[in-house]
């Protein structure tokens, strides 16, 4: 198994790396982790003609805090460092909570969170977390700079906002607000393996212990992550009691989702684990608002 | 040809190679250099046979180009002992039967030595969690993860 040839460039400075990609275009790839490209090219399911390897750019790589007690990831943090990191397990303990679930050991000490947001797989669990914690993505060409949304990011299967000159420099994960909570939870056939469907959660309560807001995002259950609209507009107002949870599961895998049907699971069977994984986070979101 | 100067330092010795970019670094060590002991299975990042450590992290060499090694230092499982002088976890791989045909072990040895390293006294749990990313078809794993356990003791002794 051999990937097609390319043409290979090794930049140092985020510059030279628009440069090239602004240079070539749809032909061009940039490299990152390589844990989802170099198994595709391996496949030649993706052929780019062009590389541009990010490894060797230093000013892509760290993890800073925002002045809004939020945290900011540079592009090719790669999700060991992440998931090792102090303030990312203090200030944004979804990420810190989601990094175990991402690939192997071996997978983790490559892989890298814009690369993994970049990729845009669905199933992938940084994509529905960022979508969860309503992260900002910095995106840069040579002529532009841009903010986007994650829940604008992922446009479709495996296809992100990126204009093929653009590079995402940076993730911009906002704090938690005052008395909220946060949970993921996933089945997988076997530990570590793609999940079958999975969600985040991330909820806030008003003083009087109202849902203030809520947030779900599911993995896998879809071409894209699946924002659960209709399920949060249930919980929103209300008091989160075992009722009010159950009714928010019942409304997200039913009416927010729409799963398909694989060798892997059937739709129905991944609507009935979204019900069961959506009421387990819930759960879980709202207990830990309510100690925060 | 489409060439990159390689220059990369494997098991502590410095190589320098003119490499095609698509050649990955699995190949570029059994093929090139000729380290066989790294041995190849997937070349999809599922099996972990590949596992090599780079600047002493356990990584996939068939997901990784050989020019993305340039600078930096490989460690293969020629680079952790010998016949004579097998590693600690080697040494516990033999004692606790942590193999059988040997295939998968490359990997696991590579990427159990890194672990060891980070985590001195694994718990159970730790240790699935660490070898979870290679696969032996011959084991059960059962007695890969007794030796894990033997060679931590062997290490912390």
């Amino acid at each position: 198994m051999k990937p097609p040839p390319f043409e290979y460039f090794a930049p140092t400075t985020v510059e030279e790396a628009l440069t090239h990609l602004a240079e070539h275009g749809y032909d061009a790839k940039p490299l990152a982790g390589g844990q989802s490209l170099i198994p595709m090219m391996n496949f030649r399911l993706a052929q780019p003609s062009v590389l541009v390897d990010l490894n060797n750019i230093p000013e892509l790589s760290y993890i800073r805090p925002d002045k809004n007690g939020g945290v900011l990831v540079g592009a090719t943090t790669r999700h060991k460092t992440v998931g090792n990191d102090p303030l990312i397990a203090k200030q944004v303990p979804l990420v810190h909570d989601a990094i175990p679930n991402i690939g192997t050991p071996q997978v983790r000490t490559r892989g890298t969170f814009g690369g993994s947001l970049s990729h845009a797989d669905p199933s992938a669990e940084l994509v529905a977390i960022s979508v969860a914690m309503n992260a900002q993505l910095k995106a840069r060409s040579q002529k532009n700079e841009r903010l986007i949304p994650a829940g604008e990011f992922f446009i479709g299967s495996f296809t992100s906002a990126l204009e093929p000159d653009e590079l995402l420099v940076e993730i911009q994960l906002p704090p938690l607000p005052e008395r909220s909570g946060w949970s993921l939870h996933e089945v997988a056939r076997r530990h570590n393996d793609f999940a079958l469907v999975g969600v985040a959660a991330v909820v806030t309560l008003d003083k009087k212990g109202n849902c203030k807001e809520a947030r779900m995002a599911f993995l896998s259950a879809g071409d894209r992550p699946v924002e659960a609209h209709q399920a949060a507009a249930l919980l929103k107002g209300q008091k989160p009691t075992a009722e009010v949870i159950l009714a928010a599961a019942e409304k997200a895998s039913t009416d927010d989702i729409d799963p398909g049907s694989d060798i892997h699971a059937t739709a129905e069977f991944r609507r009935h684990l979204a019900n069961v994984l959506t009421r387990r986070a819930l759960d879980e979101a709202f207990k830990r608002a309510k100690e925060n | 040809m489409n060439s990159f100067n390689l220059s990369v330092t494997v098991n502590g010795a410095l190589y320098e190679r003119e490499v095609e970019p698509r050649l990955l670094l699995s190949d570029f060590l059994r093929h090139d250099l000729g380290l066989t002991g790294t041995h190849v299975g997937c070349e999809h990042g599922v099996c972990g046979a590949c596992t090599i450590l780079f600047d002493g992290e356990p990584a996939r060499s068939c997901l990784m180009f050989a020019a993305m090694a340039h600078g930096h230092e490989v460690t293969t499982i020629e680079g952790l002992g010998s016949i004579d002088q097998l590693s600690p976890l080697q040494e516990a791989f033999r004692e606790a039967h942590g193999l059988q045909c040997g295939f998968c072990t490359p990997g696991f040895l590579t990427t159990l030595t890194a672990f060891l390293k980070e985590n001195p006294n694994p718990s159970e749990e730790e240790i699935r969690e660490a070898l979870s990313g290679n696969l032996c078809r011959c084991t059960g794993y059962q007695h890969i993860m007794d030796a894990v356990k033997l060679a931590a003791e062997k290490m912390n002794n």
